[in-house]
């Protein structure tokens, strides 16, 4: 681990135009009552006592995003005869994602599983992914929707972060993560932190001891799989979901997407674009049979995606980072947490399912 | 007897004949209600009736068409369901309406603006005119006028206006007349700043939909043209053309059926003003046909019906 640096509150601009020479920084900052990630310039101050409204993520797989652009050619000596010529987008511009907080980096760490794989590599989502640093600030406090403990991580969690922040008095501990952290932290704005990393450590722990007790989601994928086929569950705990797409677009780990040509006379772009679970178009096939026709059938798509295909599929490893907005930004106060251990707690017992298939109801 | 207790007591004398009852339980902190089903007993005993229960329950009867369902309304609830039943969107025999008077819902917008955020709510209750937030340690007393949503400021429809069991004492209207005063000040401002306003507004939508889910009367939903590809009538992008254009064609969609509930703006995650662009059309709907949404179960919406001549359109004479 390299050496800890400290910086003041007082040169938190200064730096922030040391380290938006030559990159986009996207900060938190206030937009009417949310708080969004925006690009830094002289003057924003960024919002760092709150969570952000919304994550992050769109800094690494944009809400859409050009593929391509195509356009139709029609060969002069023979009209009949149209051409297609393809435009490559151009590369993406080295960013930083400053302030956003340890479940917002950790996310990425569950598309990375999906989009650069030795299977599959997305080279879009690849390209964004390296050209973005994260500087993270550590939690000093937990709201009432955290549960970044239920699901392996923590309100210091340095996963996915090149370097992480801690609030002390007077400015911030910096400590580097990774090699692109230790590059950011060469500022001579910075000094060494002496003795406020103990300071660092203590709000840290604090940190964990606000969190309430952490509900326990060991044994959901097991779970979610066994209530799979019982629609009265799943139509119970949809009820009062109203199927927007609200939780999916604030989740730092929701990485679907559509793609549709947006086209305009001759040309156009073929553009990929956020989609969602909770949309009755989401599975739609051409024939136009659905097979996620209501509700309860998407979003039990949505929670047995992130806490039980995803972990069956990826050495256990819960898609979710328990960042909450789903809930804190439900218009109906969904409550995942409450959907996964009614899962857990409706699974069957263990005399249950030693009982011969032909006995179970 | 609280009309709480009486609320209670009504429900559960229904409750056989229903196949649930939808009203307000605890939510996941105690700022927060969320929508109840009410099946069981046990269900109605975590009823909540107060200014905590700001969302609209009218908005899931019509994805429950073919149940006998029991809904419990404020004013403006009363009014969707209202509306619903002119649209034929459900069945009177299917509903029993179980109303009481709703003195105002607090807007969660203005409870944040007052404590910085809404994250660490540890306590919340209700003392006279004030509601009392002790969060992150700290003790705020927030009058309830201040904090109510700016519908219940100018309603005239406390009670509600259908029901089938009403509790509790009737309350008078907050206004006379609704006078539009707000589209009226944002009318003063020129088309171009107007323009700039929503641009700005509209740069930090997500296209997420629950404006239009939360809508008791965006009844589409499924087949909604903002999804849609075949028509492809509205682009992808993450562009405010587009997230404008959607936002146009759900005010016109509404225009002469919305109630005004402002739930397409409570819904919305990133606190876009979207009830203002409902109310400018029900200010022209007002002004062209002296007609308000879901107050008369037997009226017809002007925009769904048909006469030769209007009487408040002076054709002839232009």
């Amino acid at each position: 681990m390299a050496q800890a640096k400290f910086l003041k509150e007082a040169d938190l601009a200064a730096w922030l135009g040391e380290l938006a020479k030559g990159r986009k920084v996207l900060v938190p900052q206030k937009d009417g009552d949310a708080v969004v990630f925006k690009p830094w310039h002289e003057g924003v101050k960024p919002v760092l006592d709150r969570q952000a409204t919304e994550s992050p993520k769109k800094a690494v797989f944009p809400a859409s995003e050009k593929l391509f652009r195509f356009s139709y050619i029609k060969d002069p000596e023979n009209p009949g005869k149209v051409r297609v010529e393809l435009e490559e987008p151009e590369k993406p511009e080295p960013a930083l994602v400053f302030g956003g907080r340890p479940c917002d980096a950790r996310g990425f760490l569950i598309f990375d599983r999906v989009y650069d794989s030795p299977k599959t590599r997305d080279s879009y989502y690849v390209a964004r992914r390296e050209a973005t640093a994260f500087v993270t600030l550590a939690c000093p406090e937990a709201s009432n929707t955290c549960f970044c403990h239920a699901v392996g991580s923590g309100p210091a969690d340095t996963a996915g972060s090149d370097a992480l922040m801690t609030p002390v008095e007077g400015g911030y501990v910096l400590e580097a993560i990774s090699p692109k952290g230790e590059e950011l932290l060469k500022s001579p704005l910075l000094s060494d932190a002496g003795d406020k990393l103990a300071q660092a450590e203590r709000v840290k722990a604090q940190a964990v001891e606000s969190l309430p007790p952490a509900p326990d989601f060991a044994g959901s994928p097991e779970a979610l799989m066994a209530r799979f086929d019982d629609m009265g569950f799943w139509e119970n705990a949809s009820a009062k979901c109203i199927s927007c797409g609200a939780c999916t677009y604030l989740c730092p780990t929701c990485y679907c997407f559509s793609i549709t040509d947006e086209e305009s006379g001759m040309k156009g772009v073929r553009m990929r674009s956020w989609d969602n679970c909770m949309s009755y178009q989401f599975t739609l096939e051409a024939s136009g049979h659905n097979p996620r026709p209501t509700k309860a059938h998407r979003l039990k798509n949505r929670v047995g995606h992130k806490f039980s295909y995803y972990p069956l599929i990826h050495k256990g490893a819960i898609a979710c980072c328990g960042c909450g907005r789903c809930i804190k930004s439900c218009p109906v106060s969904v409550d995942i947490r409450e959907i996964v251990t009614m899962a857990i707690e409706a699974a069957p017992t263990a005399e249950e399912s030693a009982q011969p298939q032909g006995a179970k109801q | 007897m609280s009309v709480i207790d009486e609320l209670k007591s009504a429900i559960k004398a229904k409750l056989s004949e229903l196949d649930l009852v939808i009203g307000w339980g605890p939510g996941f902190d105690p700022l927060h209600a969320t929508p109840l089903f009410m099946r069981c007993e046990k269900d109605v005993d975590k009823l909540l009736w107060g200014p905590l229960n700001v969302h609209n329950p009218a908005t899931y009867l019509p994805g429950l068409k073919g149940k006998k369902v029991g809904v419990v309304v404020k004013g403006c609830d009363s009014r969707s369901v209202i509306e619903l039943l002119q649209e034929k969107l459900v069945k009177r025999e299917e509903l029993v309406i179980f109303g009481a008077p709703c003195a105002g819902v607090i807007d969660m917008g203005k409870v944040r603006r007052a404590l910085g955020d809404l994250d660490k709510v540890n306590a919340v209750s209700i003392e006279g005119d004030n509601v009392v937030v002790t969060a992150g340690g700290k003790q705020h007393t927030l009058p309830l006028a201040e904090v109510a949503a700016d519908k219940c400021g100018r309603c005239r429809y406390h009670n509600a206006l259908i029901s089938d069991v009403f509790v509790g004492e009737h309350l008078p209207p907050s206004v006379e007349q609704d006078d539009y005063a707000d589209v009226e000040a944002f009318e003063s401002q020129s088309l171009e700043e107007r323009n700039a306003y929503w641009k700005r507004e509209m740069q930090r939508c997500i296209r997420c939909y629950a404006c239009r889910n939360a809508c008791p009367l965006c009844v589409c939903r499924d087949h909604c043209i903002a999804q849609s590809r075949d028509p492809h009538w509205i682009g992808q992008g993450d562009n405010v053309g587009d997230k404008w254009m959607f936002q146009m064609i759900h005010a016109q969609h509404l225009a002469g059926r919305c109630t005004e509930c402002g739930e397409c703006q409570r819904a919305c995650p990133v606190g876009i003003p979207l009830l203002a662009l409902k109310r400018k059309l029900n200010k022209e709907i007002k002004e062209l046909f002296d007609y308000e949404a879901g107050v008369d179960p037997n009226a017809c919406p002007p925009l769904q019906s048909f006469k030769v001549e209007e009487e408040h359109i002076n054709e002839r004479g232009w």
